[in-house]
């Protein structure tokens, strides 16, 4: 397992695009005879392409989670909800299920996201050998849950959309609202980024 | 498959050679640089926004709310309260807010903070908007440039925000009566101003209230205007009847002040009135509050003169303020009534002390410029020659109802020479007795000369009257016995001749008597005579010509 023969070991690369399978050369820059498109062994600079979306989406994380998110103006009041300030209602108002979904769907959710993206990139910077199977159904699971993280501004935009009846009620989305997309299109496109293949090039050396 | 065997790799195609890229650091580490810029500008920015802390304490914090209820300046939002604590010594709330920072110039010594909330008083309901959408604090910005972020909440919203055009009075009362914070202060009826605020002084023993004098209204205030309480229902009944005055309905509930100039200056004609009596009053300017109209307009004696008066009889209706009358006109009032042992006598006294307002009084001699109260300057000599003439102080009864009684002052013919005791402190002035004592008095001097009549000469002349009276009718006797024996039987022979004489007449005059029968033929005759005398004249006017001619001949 531990020794396994792999592309690179070769000096074989695919084409992502046509598939072709062509011997690698040593120049700056390769391409596909048959389709034209770049190809390389590894993605390049994959993984500083991924920490930085990384890092961005756990730093606009903050502002997320702090700043309301939505404003609803009644009547009665003018109220600023932060994601847990609405949480927190929900759980009050006796929808427990809403509150928990809402809960792991905009909270939990985007945070372990941030977390395994990060202890994918430590282990492979580190070159870590251990558990690489782990890590890669980790990322698998990171890459299918991302494109269900858009559930609160769906959820949101609906809202804004739908109350608008002036004077009496009306829901504003505060700037809390693109921040935690923000979060959530930069965490899917830094799984995006992420060349899987340096998760198994440590076997290969090692 | 197994057909299908894999190529060696050196039978793949090679990679074509590219152009070698700029090798760069990957653009995306524009991304987190952005959003750290970003996030450091939008922090500065919220940190610079969010403007200044003030604390305001409030006795309680009933309807705020941290981080929702807001402060308004005008209505615009001009801050938010953060939190509120108890303060140390937990006697009061401890409110803080964020003030925006582009209003923290309105953050100064005198701006003033209040709780808008619904609020119903006796005349005005304030606040209902904040009945649904929940209290607020309000703001009244203040004219002071000291900076200043501890403030002091009011529990009431002030009466006049800074800004309102119009002025401050203060004013002096004895007791605040039905007056309370926001009482409307009236001018001809006419809703004026309000009261703003009021105090006890310091000693206890009156009040000082301050009023503001909206804009248009505030002119009319000038030295000599008057404040009285309108308060409620003002009824009195005194020697001139039952009177019942009131201001306004609103007033009623919850008071006010009215505030009006006498009619005409104390001081007299129009052109001796100087144009600081009109010039309008500066702010603070001191007035004294009357408790009732009346003495507002009527106090307009600056200068009281003081006198004591004895009466001899009874003082019950008699009270303090009842009017010192001369002659209709109300010239001073009763000032109190006590009671001294005078031992040297060693009777009791009742001495009612009256103060009169030579003010009221005017003489002639102002019109020529003297100056100087008439009664004071050589108004000895005046009073002195007035009391000379009979000048008296009496009782009267000003209302057989109530009961009441004032004192008149009056000329009193005949009464004993009396003078004013000047020497005394206050001066006594010389009384007669007036009213029921008037009457007995009257009674006694009817008495008296009843008593003077000579009732014994008078019975004298009577008894001798009588005499001559009988004498009198004796010899009236005698001539009637006289009379009857001489004059009698000629007359009774004068009538029987007349008798006869009557008798002739008749029988001549009577039917078929001679008289009769000849004065019958006459008139047949005189008839016949007529009758000729027609013919005659009838015939004259055919034939006129007859009267020179003749009757012509007949032809036939």
């Amino acid at each position: 397992m531990s020794a396994s023969v792999t592309g690179e070991s070769l000096g074989l690369l695919v084409c992502t695009r046509c598939r072709a399978t062509l011997r690698a050369i040593a120049a700056a820059g390769q391409r596909c005879p048959r389709c034209h498109s770049p190809v390389h062994l590894r993605r390049p600079h994959s993984i500083a392409t991924t920490a930085s979306l990384v890092i961005t989406a756990a730093l606009l994380y903050i502002p997320a989670n702090v700043l309301p998110v939505m404003r609803t103006h009644t009547f009665f009041s003018d109220e600023d909800d932060t994601i847990m300030s609405g949480v927190i209602s929900l759980a009050h108002s006796g929808s427990w299920p809403v509150a928990l979904l809402v809960f792991f769907a905009s909270i939990v959710v985007p945070l372990l996201k941030l977390i395994a993206l990060s202890e994918i990139l430590i282990a492979v910077t580190r070159k870590s050998v251990r558990q690489p199977q782990q890590r890669s159904r980790l990322f698998r699971l990171v890459e299918f849950v991302g494109r269900w993280s858009m559930l609160d501004v769906f959820a949101m935009s609906l809202l804004v959309a739908l109350v608008q009846i002036q004077s009496l009620a009306t829901v504003q989305v505060r700037p809390a609202a693109l921040a935690f997309a923000g979060v959530v299109v930069l965490t899917m496109l830094a799984a995006q980024s992420f060349d899987e293949r340096l998760l198994w090039d440590t076997q290969t050396r090692g | 498959v197994a057909d299908r065997a894999t190529p060696p790799a050196d039978e793949l195609p090679p990679a074509v050679p590219d152009l070698p890229r700029r090798v760069r650091v990957p653009y995306v580490w524009i991304l987190p640089i952005i959003v750290v810029i970003t996030g450091a500008f939008l922090a500065v920015r919220e940190k610079l926004a969010e403007g200044t802390s003030i604390e305001i304490s409030f006795h309680t914090a009933d309807d705020l709310e941290p981080n929702k209820t807001k402060i308004s300046y005008k209505a615009v939002e001009i801050g938010e309260v953060k939190e509120i604590h108890v303060s140390k010594d937990r006697k009061e709330v401890i409110v803080e807010a964020r003030i925006h920072r582009n209003v923290r110039d309105y953050l100064v010594q005198d701006t003033r903070f209040w709780v808008v909330r619904p609020r119903v008083t006796g005349a005005n309901i304030s606040g209902l908007g904040t009945l649904v959408s929940g209290a607020y604090i309000g703001v009244d910005v203040g004219h002071s440039t000291v900076p200043e972020d501890h403030f002091t909440g009011l529990e009431v919203p002030p009466i006049v925000t800074s800004g309102l055009p119009g002025r401050e009075y203060i004013l002096h009362a004895s007791d605040i009566g039905s007056l309370s914070i926001g009482s409307t202060v009236f001018y001809r009826h006419i809703p004026a101003g309000q009261v703003v605020a009021y105090s006890l002084d310091p000693g206890g023993a009156s009040v000082t209230v301050k009023v503001f004098i909206n804009s248009p209204y505030d002119k009319f205030v000038t030295q000599e205007t008057r404040f009285w309480q309108a308060s409620g229902v003002d009824m009195s009944i005194n020697s001139e009847g039952v009177k019942l005055h009131t201001e306004s309905l609103a007033s009623i509930l919850e008071g006010g002040v009215a505030f009006q100039a006498p009619k005409e200056s104390a001081s007299g004609d129009s052109t001796s009135r100087d144009s600081t009596s009109t010039a309008e009053m500066a702010e603070d300017t001191s007035f004294k509050l009357y408790s009732d109209q009346e003495r507002a307009t009527r106090e307009a004696d600056t200068v009281a003169e003081t006198f004591i008066l004895y009466f001899q009889g009874s003082l019950r209706g008699l009270s303090v303020g009842a009017p010192v009358d001369l002659r209709g006109i109300n010239i001073g009032e009763v000032k109190r009534l006590s009671v001294e042992y005078d031992r040297v006598a060693g009777v009791l006294r009742f001495p009612v002390e009256v103060d009169i307002f030579p003010q009221r009084i005017r003489s002639r001699a102002r019109a020529s410029g003297a100056k100087g109260t008439e009664l004071d300057m050589g108004g000895h000599t005046m009073i002195d020659s007035m009391v000379a003439h009979g000048m008296r102080a009496a009782l009267k009864d000003g209302n057989l109802l109530t009961g009441q009684k004032y004192v008149a002052v009056d000329v009193v013919k005949g009464a004993p020479a009396e003078n004013v005791a000047w020497d005394e402190h206050p001066p006594i002035f010389p009384t007669a007795s007036g009213g029921l004592d008037e009457l007995t008095d009257s009674i006694g001097s009817i008495a008296k000369k009843l008593d003077k009549v000579p009732f014994d000469q008078i019975s004298n002349h009577l008894i001798t009257t009588m005499a001559t009276l009988d004498q009198t009718l004796k010899s009236t006797d005698r001539l009637m016995r006289n009379v009857d024996a001489s004059i009698a039987p000629q007359v009774t022979a004068t009538l029987k001749e007349a008798q006869d004489a009557m008798k002739n007449a008749k029988e001549a005059l009577s039917e078929g008597g001679s008289l009769n029968n000849d004065l019958g033929d006459t008139l047949l005759q005189l008839s016949r005579a007529a009758k000729s005398l027609g013919a005659l004249a009838d015939y004259l006017e055919r034939h006129p010509e007859a009267l020179i001619r003749g009757k012509p001949t007949d032809p036939r």
